[in-house]
C-alpha cells in the first residue's frame, strides 16, 4: 500500500466530520479538523474530553464512528494503523521491556525493512542523546531517558505525522521544561508534523504554534496561543487556558463610533473593545486576566480611560517569585485574582488592604452571558 | 553430611552444639526454620527413595536364586543391559512428549491468549475459563484415559468423521495407534501448559500491542516480536510441566495404546517392576529417565536464557 513509505516530510492532516461514540457516550462529536503539513499541533482539553480518542482513531488505533481521517490528502479512514505513516509517543511509553534500546529504537525500520537500520537508530539516539545507553534494557532508564526512547522511537521513522499522547505527563516539573524544549527543537529540526495532546495549558501554549481546545469531545476554538489567550471565545477557553476573572454585566450602550461598548457591570460603567466582544444579545461576562489588573491603594488614581472596579479588601498575597499573586473580594462581585509583577519598587497589599481594581479598557473582553462563569476552571479532582 | 546434622543446620544455633562455630550471618535463623518441613518430607520422600533406587539399579540375581531374588552389589552392566534392551522405548517416550508437548503448546496457547488477553477486564468470564481448564482433574485420571479409548475408538464419530474427510483411510483406525497415545498424553497435561502461559500472558501490556502496531508491524509481527518474547517464561514453564511428567507416562501408552509399537518407557519400568520381577533393570531404566530428563531441561532452559526476559 502506497500510504506506508512514509518519509513524506510532514502531511497535512484532515479530519472531517469524525464522531467516535463507545455505547451510548459520544467521545468525540462531529469533529472537523486541519493540521496543516509541518505544524506543531496541540490538542488541548481536560481529561474526559475526547483529545486522545482523537489521536487514537489518527493512529488507526480506534476506528471512527463517522466521519474521515484524511493524510496527505488520502483517506486513512479504514488503514489499519501499521499500515499508517503515522508514528506515536505514548503516554507510558509503551516501550518494550524484552528488547535494548537499540532495538526499540530499530524497531520500526526493521518492520519497514529499512536500510542501515543500526546507524539510524543509533542516529535517532543521539538526537535524544541517550546514544550512550543504547545497550540497556528500558527497565534500567529512568522516566525522562525512557520518554526520551519513546520519542527516539517514533522519530526515527521520519514518519509523515507525529503524535504525542501527554508525553510529557509523567516527568517532574523541571525535566518537562526541558523536554519541551527538545521537543520543539527536534520538530524544528526533522520537520514533521506533530499533533500533541495534552492537558496542561502551559505546555500547549509553549510549545504548539497552533492551539485548540476541546471540551466534551468538540472543539471550543483553534488559534495562536498569544491569539487565544488574548481572545477567548467561550468561558471554557478563557478559564482552561491561563486564569480569567469574570464578571456578569450588561451591555448599555455604544461608544466611540461603535467601538466600544458601555457595560454595566454592578452599577459600574465598564468599557469594552467591540472587536473582543463574541456576545449576541445585551447579557454579557465581563473578563479581564489577571496580569492586566493594577490594584490601586487608598491614594492612588487610575489612569483616565482605565476600566475601576472595588472597592474590595484583598484576602490572600501570595508572593510567587516573579510575581505577587492577590486574591481580592471585591464587594457585590465575587473574588478576582490578580497577579502583579514583582518590579522595583512596587507596593505589596498585605491581607486586608482595601484596594480597587484598575485595568486598561483594551485589554477587556466580553462573552456570552447566558455561559457558565465557571466552566473549565481546573478541577483538582479531574485531573489524572 | 548425616539427617543429624542437615536437621540442626537450619536452626543455627545448634550448629555450635555439635562441636563446630555458627556459620557468620546466621542471625535470620528463624526464617530458616521455615524449610525444615520442606526439607524434612523431601529427605524421607525423595532424597531417600532415589538412593535406594540408585542402589537397586546395580543389584545382582542371587546365583541359583529364585525369581526376583537379587543381592546388593556394583554391577554396572545393568545399565548397557537395560539400554541395550529398551532403547526403542526410551527414545519413543522422549518423542512422543515432544509431539505432545508441541500439540499441547499448539492448542494451549490460544486458550491462554483468549483467557488471559481477550476475557481481559471480565473477572466473571476469566474465572469460568480457568476453572474450566482446571476442571479435568476433577475426574479420575485413569477415567478420562479410558474415555479417550471410546472417543477414538474405530466405530467411534471421530474415526468416521476422519475418514469421511479422507484424513484417514476407509479402513483407518486411531485406537492404538501412536497418534492415540500422543493425543492421550496432550490432553491429560494440557492443563500444565495453559495455567502457566496464562499467567504470564496476563502481564502482557495491551499498549505494547498497539506500540507495535503503530511502528508497522502486522498483527503476526506483533505477535512473533512482541507477545511471544514476553510470554517466553511461561512457555518454558508450560513445556517443562507439560513435557516432564508425559516421558515418564504410562497410563496413556498402556490404555490407548497397543502393547508392542506404541510402548513408553513408563510401561517398561512397570512391567519390570511388577511383573517380571526385575529390579535393577527397571531401577536402572528410571535413573536412565530421571538424568536425561535433567540434561534435556537444563540444556533448554540455558538456551530459552529465561533470566535474560523480564
Amino acid at each position: 500500500m502506497a500510504v506506508r513509505t512514509g518519509g513524506v516530510r510532514g502531511a497535512a492532516l484532515e479530519i472531517d466530520a469524525v464522531t467516535k461514540r463507545f455505547g451510548a457516550f459520544v467521545a468525540v462529536d462531529d469533529l472537523t479538523l486541519d493540521v496543516p503539513s509541518g505544524a506543531f499541533f496541540a490538542l488541548l482539553g481536560p481529561s474526559g474530553c475526547g483529545k486522545t480518542t482523537t489521536l487514537r482513531m489518527v493512529a488507526g488505533l480506534e476506528r471512527p464512528s463517522a466521519g474521515t481521517v484524511s493524510l496527505a490528502g488520502r483517506d486513512v479512514t479504514h488503514a489499519p494503523a501499521h499500515r499508517r505513516p503515522v508514528n506515536t509517543v505514548f503516554q507510558s511509553y509503551a516501550l518494550f521491556p524484552h528488547l535494548t534500546v537499540l532495538e526499540n529504537v530499530a524497531f520500526g525500520l526493521r518492520r519497514r525493512r529499512a536500510r542501515d537500520v543500526r546507524a539510524r537508530a543509533l542516529e535517532a539516539l543521539e538526537l535524544v542523546e541517550l546514544v550512550h545507553l543504547a545497550h540497556r534494557r528500558p527497565s534500567q532508564l529512568s522516566g525522562g531517558q525512557q520518554q526520551r526512547v519513546a520519542l527516539a522511537r517514533a522519530v526515527v521513522n521520519r514518519p509523515a505525522l507525529l503524535l504525542l499522547d501527554e508525553p510529557l505527563g509523567a516527568l517532574d516539573l523541571k525535566l518537562r521544561r526541558q523536554m519541551q524544549l527538545e521537543l520543539k527543537r527536534i520538530q524544528a529540526e526533522v520537520g514533521i508534523t506533530f499533533v500533541h495532546v495534552t492537558h496542561d495549558q502551559e505546555e500547549a501554549m509553549t510549545m504548539a504554534d497552533t492551539v485548540a481546545v476541546m471540551n466534551h469531545g468538540r472543539i471550543e476554538q483553534l488559534g495562536a496561543p498569544a491569539d487565544l489567550y488574548e481572545h477567548p471565545r467561550t468561558a471554557f477557553v478563557a478559564n482552561f487556558l491561563g486564569q480569567s476573572n469574570l464578571v456578569a454585566g450588561t451591555v448599555v450602550e455604544t461608544l466611540d463610533a461603535g467601538t466600544t461598548l458601555g457595560v454595566d457591570v454592578a452599577g459600574v460603567r465598564v468599557r469594552v473593545p467591540a472587536a473582543r466582544t463574541v456576545a449576541a444579545g445585551p447579557r454579557v461576562l465581563v473578563g479581564v486576566r489577571p496580569e492586566k489588573i493594577r490594584l490601586l491603594g487608598g491614594t492612588e488614581d487610575a489612569a483616565g480611560g482605565d476600566n475601576v472596579l472595588g472597592p474590595g479588601t484583598v484576602v490572600d498575597t501570595s508572593f510567587a517569585g516573579v510575581s505577587t499573586q492577590y486574591q481580592v473580594a471585591v464587594d457585590g462581585l465575587g473574588t478576582f485574582g490578580v497577579f502583579a509583577q514583582n518590579v522595583g519598587g512596587a507596593t505589596v497589599h498585605p491581607p486586608g488592604s482595601r484596594v480597587h481594581l484598575a485595568w486598561a479598557a483594551p485589554f477587556t473582553f466580553a462573552l456570552d452571558g447566558h455561559e457558565e462563569v465557571a466552566a473549565g476552571t481546573v478541577d483538582l479532582d479531574d485531573e489524572p | 553430611m548425616s539427617v543429624a546434622t542437615a536437621l540442626q543446620r537450619p536452626g543455627g544455633a545448634p550448629g555450635a552444639a555439635a562441636g563446630r562455630p555458627a556459620p557468620p550471618g546466621g542471625a535470620g535463623s528463624g526464617h530458616r526454620r521455615l524449610i525444615v518441613p520442606g526439607v524434612l518430607y523431601l529427605l524421607v520422600f525423595f532424597v531417600l527413595p532415589v538412593g535406594v533406587l540408585l542402589a537397586t539399579s546395580f543389584y545382582a540375581r542371587v546365583p541359583g536364586g529364585e525369581l526376583g531374588e537379587f543381592e546388593p552389589a556394583l554391577r554396572w552392566q545393568n545399565y548397557p543391559e537395560a539400554l541395550a534392551q529398551f532403547w526403542p522405548q526410551l527414545l519413543r517416550s522422549f518423542g512422543f512428549a515432544a509431539a505432545a508437548t508441541v500439540a499441547a503448546l499448539l492448542v494451549g496457547y490460544p486458550m491462554a491468549y483468549v483467557i488471559a488477553v481477550r476475557a481481559r477486564g471480565r473477572p466473571a468470564l476469566q474465572g469460568l475459563l480457568v476453572v474450566l481448564v482446571v476442571a479435568p482433574f476433577f475426574t479420575s485420571f485413569i477415567l478420562r484415559t479410558i474415555a479417550w479409548k471410546q472417543i477414538l475408538s474405530d466405530d467411534g464419530r471421530v474415526v468416521g468423521a476422519l475418514r469421511w474427510l479422507h484424513v484417514l483411510p476407509p479402513d483407518g483406525r486411531l485406537s492404538a495407534t501412536s497418534a492415540a497415545v500422543v493425543v492421550g498424553l496432550t490432553y491429560s497435561f494440557l492443563p500444565f501448559m495453559v495455567l502457566p502461559l496464562f499467567a504470564s500472558l496476563e502481564r502482557l501490556d495491551p499498549r505494547l500491542l498497539e506500540a507495535g502496531a503503530d511502528l508497522y508491524a502486522t498483527p503476526l509481527t506483533t505477535f512473533r516480536r512482541v507477545t511471544l518474547p514476553l510470554s517466553a517464561p511461561g512457555v518454558v514453564a508450560g513445556t517443562l510441566l507439560t513435557f516432564i511428567p508425559a516421558v515418564g507416562d504410562y497410563v496413556n501408552s498402556s490404555l490407548l495404546g497397543n502393547n508392542t509399537t506404541t510402548v513408553m518407557i513408563g510401561q517398561v519400568v512397570d512391567a519390570r517392576f511388577f511383573r517380571v520381577l526385575d529390579y535393577p533393570t527397571a531401577a536402572a531404566l528410571s535413573v536412565v529417565l530421571m538424568v536425561s530428563i535433567l540434561v534435556l531441561v537444563t540444556a533448554y532452559v540455558r538456551r530459552a536464557g529465561t533470566e535474560e526476559l523480564v
